[in-house]
Parts: C-alpha cells; structure tokens; sequence
C-alpha cells in the first residue's frame, strides 16, 4: 500500500478496515441466521407432512370438545371452539395475575414496612418470612399448598361450615353470590358517577389547598361517594339483588359462588411467593430516602405515620416502581404454573389440551408466547409512562 | 469548668471547687442493658406492645405444632406406610422421615443404574472441587480454576455420566437420570453456557453493528418476555420440528437448550448492567493505548464489569436453581419431581408423606439458595469494602 496522501486519512487494507469489518461480520451473522431459519422451516414442513399434522390457524374454529373448569365466558365442551377456549384460558390468566397483584403488593408493603420496623420481633419475623420464601421455588409452594394444605381440607361430607351456607372442604371453598335483577344498571352508574365525583372532589380539594392551606376530608367524602351514592341507589331501585345460596348435596354442592381450590392454591403461592420479592424492593426502595428526610419531618412536626405517607413513600416509590414493575411482570408470567394444579389458565388450556388434541405445535406455542409478550411490552410502556410521570425534575 | 478554675484562682486558699469534671453517671437502668433494649425494640409504645404481644401470640400458635410435626411426633424408621399411619397408641403422626430415608437414593440418583451410582459420586465430587475453588476468593490460580470448571468437568463428566463402552463404562440413558443428579446436571448447564453466551448477548446489546444489535435485542426480550414454561414448551414440542429427523435432540438435551436460552438472556441484562457502570474514560483509555475490541472487552472492561456484577450473577443462578423445577413439563425426573411421584406412591402412601416429602425438599433447595445468597452479600461487602479505602 502507498504512503498516506497528505491531508487525506491513512489507507489500510480493505480486511482491517473497520467499517468493512463490520459489515462483513453482520452480513455473516445476517447469513447464518437465515440459513438457520430457512433450514429449521424446511425441516419443519418435511416432519410436519411425515407427521400429517395440519398447519396454519384453521384449528381456531374447530369445536374443541373438552370442558373447563372455571369460565368466565360463556363456554361448553360441544358448542366451544378452540379460539374460545383460548379466550376462556387468557381471561382466567389475567383474573390470577389481577387479583394476585393487588394482594402481593399489599402482602409485599407490609412486610416490607414490617421488615424495617424499630420492633425487633416484628423485624426479625418479616426477615424470616422473605428469606424464607424466597429461597424455595415456587413450584414447590405451589405443590404444598394444593396438595398438602387443601387437598387435606376436610371432604364434602365434613364441609367446614360458617353461618349454614358458606362451605370449605377440599372440592373448594363456596359462599353465597348475588344474582342481579332489573334495575343494576342504575346502581352500577351511581357507582361509575361516584367514582368520577370523588375524583373530581379531589382534583378540587387539593387546588384548594395549594391557593388556601385549608384540607378537606377527601377520604370520607370519597368514601360516601363510592359507597354511598351506589347504596341509595340500590334502596330506590328496590333492592333488584337476590343472594344465591350454595346447597349442599350428598355428592356435591350446587349454586352460589364457587372457588376452585386450584385458583386458591395458586393465588396464595404466587402472593406469598411475589409478595417476598415485593417486600425486598419496597425495603430497599425505603432505605434508599436519605435519613435526613425522616429528621426533618419529625423537625416539623410530623408524626412516624405522617412521616411515611407525606415524605418518604412518596420519595421511595421512584426507586420502587420499575422493580415492582418487573415484580408485576414476573407474577404474571409466574401464573403459568397453574399447569402443575391443574388452574385452566392460557397456558393449561392452550398450550396443555389444545396442542394435545391438534398437535399443532408451532401456531399454538407461537400465540401463547405472543399473548405473553404483548402484556409484558404493555406493561412495560404503561410503567415507563408513569415512572417518567413520576421521576424527579432535575435542573 | 473554665469559670469554676478561674474562681478557684481568685479565692487563693480556700480550693473547694473540683478542678477536674465528674465521671458521667451510668444512663438510668431503664435505658440500657437488656430492660433497655427491651423497652426500645419491643414495647416502644402502645402501638408497638400490642403489635409485640399479637406476634407473640401468632409465634405460639405456629410453632409448637410444627416442632411437633418435625420432630415430637415424627417416624423416623420404619418399611413402609404401616409406621406412619396413626394408630391408637399414637392418634397423631408427625413427619414421615422414614419415608425419605427409604426413598433417599432414589432422591439423589433418580433411576441411575446401582452399580454405576460411583460415577455420579465422581461428578458430584468434581463439581464441589470445582465450585470451591472459584467462589473461594483467596484461592490460587482462579485461571486454571475457570479452565477446569468451564472446560475440564464437562468433558470428564459428559463421558462418565453418559458413559463411553469403549474404555469400560457402561452407557446409561439420560431417561434413567434422576433425582438431584438431574436438579445438578440442569442449573449447572444454565450456569456454564448462560455467562459466556449472556456476555456475547450484553456486547451485542451495546454493539455499535445495527445488525447484531437487533439481533441481541429482539433475543433477550424475546426471551425475557415469556414465562420459562412457554420456553421449555418450545423445545420440547418445536426444537424436533426443527431439525432433520436423524438428529432430534433426547428429551433432557431439549430442557437444557430451553434453560440455556432462558438463563441466558437473563444473564445478558444482568452483565450489560455491569458494563454500563464502567465509566467511559475506561472503554476510551483502552482505545488510546491501541487495543483492539475484543483486547479492551478481555484486559480492561469486563474483568472490571464482571466483578461488580458477582452479586447479581450468583442472584441469577439462585433464580435459574429455582426454576430448574420447571423441566418437569417436558417429561425430566429432576429433584422434586421424584420426590412428588414417591409421595403418591401406594407404598409410603400415608396422611403425612405429602408433607414431609415437601419440608425435605424445601430443605434441600433452601439449604443451597440460602448459601448462594449468603456468598453474593459477602462478596458484596467485600467488594464495598474495596470501594470504600
């Protein structure tokens, strides 16, 4: 090669170039993954026509033919296709996700609050719980609970019984359930309006007391809101709710509500389970506020409950949101292992019977990794939204 | 003081005024010892009484029946479900540790033929050599020690766990594997290939090539994304589509790739987090003095990103320990699956068996996170230590 020009940059040969370089690599990589894709769709058309396995998403509307066991739809072995039993699976996924977050994270606070608390015995008790359970997978938790716990509750015939019409043996738990009439529609509009008023009042109390200083009870005025204007309205449609009494039977209970002991044993290992990981963050999110915060809120005035609510929690959940986020994320992707109770949630449903019964196995794993990911990249933008919302505005 | 000794100079002869300070009073006994104590973490307070008291309470009514279970009322021998049944001489049968005593083989080996059970011992023992000397901060030559942990033991195991009848030991299927052999065999093949792939994964994540970013991208939350269950489901059903019949992987080989790919990704955020707190003047400094990509990843950052990142490694491998359970859907006798199939057994089929098969397991898995995260704190406060001079 010649001597550099001068003014112009030295020349190299073409292989130590490093733009050249790194291009050759991508299109290497680019190469090799296509090569791999292009053979994996090959073998897997060959061993698909050997297998005369169908492909493609015509399963979708097939009757599927088999029963479930909780459904929040509509949904019957013979009238139900496979589509809709993707949909009864997904619902009763999110119910278990929905219902174990709310309880996690109240599971998750309190014994993170708990945990840093000046009591020693309460400390040490939190400690022991989160070490505890986090050092024990949650399969296994899962397995003691519906096996050891409620497959050893009492049988139908030596039900647990309060009040006469709430049950509890090991067929799972049974409590009376309202049947609504005509004239719900305005109940549940008083509600909706009385969540909109107290939101509204709260907009309005706290403009008032940036201009002012004066509080208002927004808790109690919130309260009688959302509770209060849905009671009267139910008395002045009069009273259109009848409770359904679950009857005890010689071989099973019928009507009322009733909890599978599956969705119970799974809700309670997946809240425990996620609750100790949430306890851990909200410590460290809490140790995180500089103690100087605490002192100058005691300075002024504050008692130890203000102190937590007014001044460090809000401080604290900057650090905790996005771990809590992926806490979230976690125990929803965690709710699969419903599989091993036996709780129909996506993955037992779809993934377990449906791929059984088709054999399609790539369209089925493909849609449940799909509905999978949506969530998580949902949750993920809806968390970032609010954390930037929340994060501190520097100069 | 001052004043007082000022005084004593004016009245001259008269020197009542003690010069030197008294010695402070002990604090009131109230305040210190162990009524103090008490009184601060204990009874601080009405609020703080009552939630002490309701503690107390819930502690006696927890724990005297669970040391009943474990131990009091506890079998401990026995052949078989007739020792574990309640009888009338004892209505109340505690933990069937018979039960686990007969089945213990069964526990650690699986279905491993009896006469070969030597070379999982062999294994277990080479792991051990090799785990000490990495975790153990002050050994010698952790080079050789990577070399023999990464390198050495797979081989050697590969062939004396699988067998190789050409010099004399016999083949054993991988169907017959079992127990905490195959809860072993499963995180340590996660372990061994999730940090060598999860490094390439974090470099690609950072790499300034769109192509291999987009690849390391769309892998990782891929991956991180779905539950490992869906991941395991993938290759165990669709990784046999995806190669020619001739080569379809054995049912473990499937759950290894599935965990491999797993711990992986999880693995390449947690080392991307490391090289993200390594400061630019590093990555820079390297460059000036002439060395080449892979010279500055090897010599400068990632000796320096990887040992911030020890906690939250060994934090990943506890995880990955965990979720090791999981093979269990494809069809792999790991740990708790043989402990899950001897508890409905006819044989040891009694009212507790359950139970106790579940409290050995927790034991077991506890007894090895609980050490993992008490070695990832005290690497932490080493390392904190180092910071801080």
């Amino acid at each position: 090669m010649s001597i550099a020009q001068e003014g112009g940059p030295p020349k190299v040969a073409l292989i130590y170039d490093p733009k050249v370089r790194s291009i050759a690599y991508q299109v290497v990589l680019v190469a090799i993954i296509l090569f791999l894709a292009y053979s994996a769709v090959r073998n897997a058309a060959d061993n698909l026509a050997r297998a005369k396995i169908a492909s493609g998403f015509g399963f979708w509307n097939q009757t599927a033919g088999f029963d479930i066991s909780q459904t929040l739809i509509e949904y019957s072995a013979q009238g139900g296709t496979y589509g809709r039993a993707f949909w009864v699976g997904l619902l009763n996924t999110l119910l278990v996700a929905a219902i174990g977050i709310v309880l996690a994270t109240i599971v998750g606070f309190m014994v993170g609050i708990a945990r840093l608390s000046r009591n020693w015995l309460i400390g040490r008790l939190a400690g022991g719980y989160v070490e505890l359970i986090r050092n024990v997978p949650l399969l296994l938790q899962l397995l003691f609970w519906y096996n050891a716990v409620l497959k050893a509750l009492p049988d139908l015939r030596d039900s647990w019984t309060v009040f006469g019409n709430v049950y509890l043996n090991n067929r799972g738990f049974f409590a009376p359930y309202p049947i609504f009439g005509e004239g719900i529609g305005l109940v549940a509009a008083a509600f909706v309006l009385g969540v909109a008023g107290a939101i509204a009042f709260r907009i309005w109390a706290r403009r008032r007391q940036e201009r002012t200083g004066e509080q208002a009870p927004v808790g109690l005025v919130a309260l009688a809101l959302i509770v209060g204007l849905p009671l009267i309205a139910f008395f002045i449609a009069g009273m259109p709710a009848t409770l359904e009494y679950p009857e005890k039977g010689r071989f099973n209970i019928r009507g009322g509500l009733e909890i599978l002991p599956e969705f119970v044993a799974l809700l309670i290992g997946l809240v425990l389970y996620t609750g100790a990981f949430i306890a851990e963050v909200v410590r460290a999110g809490i140790m995180a506020v500089s103690k100087g915060q605490t002192e100058a809120a005691g300075a002024l005035g504050l008692r130890a409950g203000q102190t937590l609510k007014l001044v460090v929690i809000p401080q604290a959940m900057r650090v905790i949101i996005p771990p809590l986020t992926n806490q979230y994320l976690n125990l929803t992707k965690n709710s699969s292992l419903a599989v091993f109770v036996g709780y129909p949630d996506l993955v037992q449903i779809f993934t377990g019977t449906v791929l059984n019964q088709t054999g399609q196995a790539v369209e089925v794993v493909m849609i449940t990794m799909a509905v999978y990911l949506t969530i998580s990249l949902v949750t993920s933008m809806a968390m970032n939204w609010y954390n930037a919302r929340i994060a501190l505005v520097e100069r | 003081m001052a004043i007082a000794t000022h005084d004593s100079r004016i009245v001259g002869k008269e020197r009542f005024v003690r010069a030197t300070p008294v010695a402070e009073l002990p604090a009131p006994v109230a305040m210190t010892g162990v009524i103090g104590w008490v009184r601060a973490s204990l009874f601080a307070g009405p609020l703080n009484t009552i939630l002490t008291v309701l503690t107390v309470l819930l502690l006696i009514w927890l724990v005297p029946p669970i040391i009943d279970f474990l131990f009091v009322h506890a079998v401990w021998t026995g052949a078989d479900r007739e020792a574990c049944l309640p009888t009338a001489e004892h209505p109340e049968v505690g933990a069937c540790w018979a039960f686990v005593r007969d089945r213990f083989s069964y526990f650690i080996y699986g279905s491993y033929p009896i006469p070969e059970r030597w070379r999982v011992d062999i294994f277990f023992a080479m792991l051990a050599v090799g785990i000490f000397w990495l975790l153990w901060l002050e050994a010698p030559r952790h080079d050789l020690g990577a070399l023999y942990f990464f390198v050495v033991v797979p081989i050697v195991s590969y062939i004396l766990l699988t067998g190789w009848p050409l010099i004399g030991l016999r083949a054993v299927d991988t169907s017959l594997w079992g127990g905490v052999l195959v809860t072993i065999v499963v995180s340590w093949v996660g372990i061994v290939f999730s940090l060598p792939i999860g490094i390439l994964l974090a470099l690609g994540r950072r790499s300034n090539m769109p192509a291999v970013k987009l690849f390391s991208v769309i892998f990782i939350e891929f991956v991180r994304g779905v539950p490992l269950i869906t991941v395991l489901f993938m290759a165990s059903v669709m990784l046999p589509l995806f190669v020619p019949d001739a080569y379809s992987p054995d049912k473990l080989l499937r759950a290894l790739i599935g965990i491999a790919m797993f711990a992986s990704a999880y693995m390449a955020e947690v080392v991307r987090a490391g090289l993200q707190a390594i400061p630019k003047g590093q990555y820079e400094g390297a460059m000036a003095v002439g060395l080449g990509y892979w010279q500055m990843m090897y010599l400068i950052v990632l000796p320096q990103a990887l040992k911030i990142t020890i906690p939250n490694i060994v934090n990943t491998y506890i995880g990955l320990f965990k979720d090791t359970t999981l093979v269990v859907i494809v069809g792999i006798f790991d740990f708790l699956r043989t402990v899950e199939v001897s508890r409905i057994d006819p044989k040891w089929a009694a009212p507790t068996t359950s139970a106790t098969g579940y409290v050995f397991a927790a034991i077991f898995y506890f007894i090895f996170c609980y050490g993992m995260s008490r070695y990832a704190k005290s690497v932490e406060a080493r390392l904190g230590k180092a910071d801080r001079r």
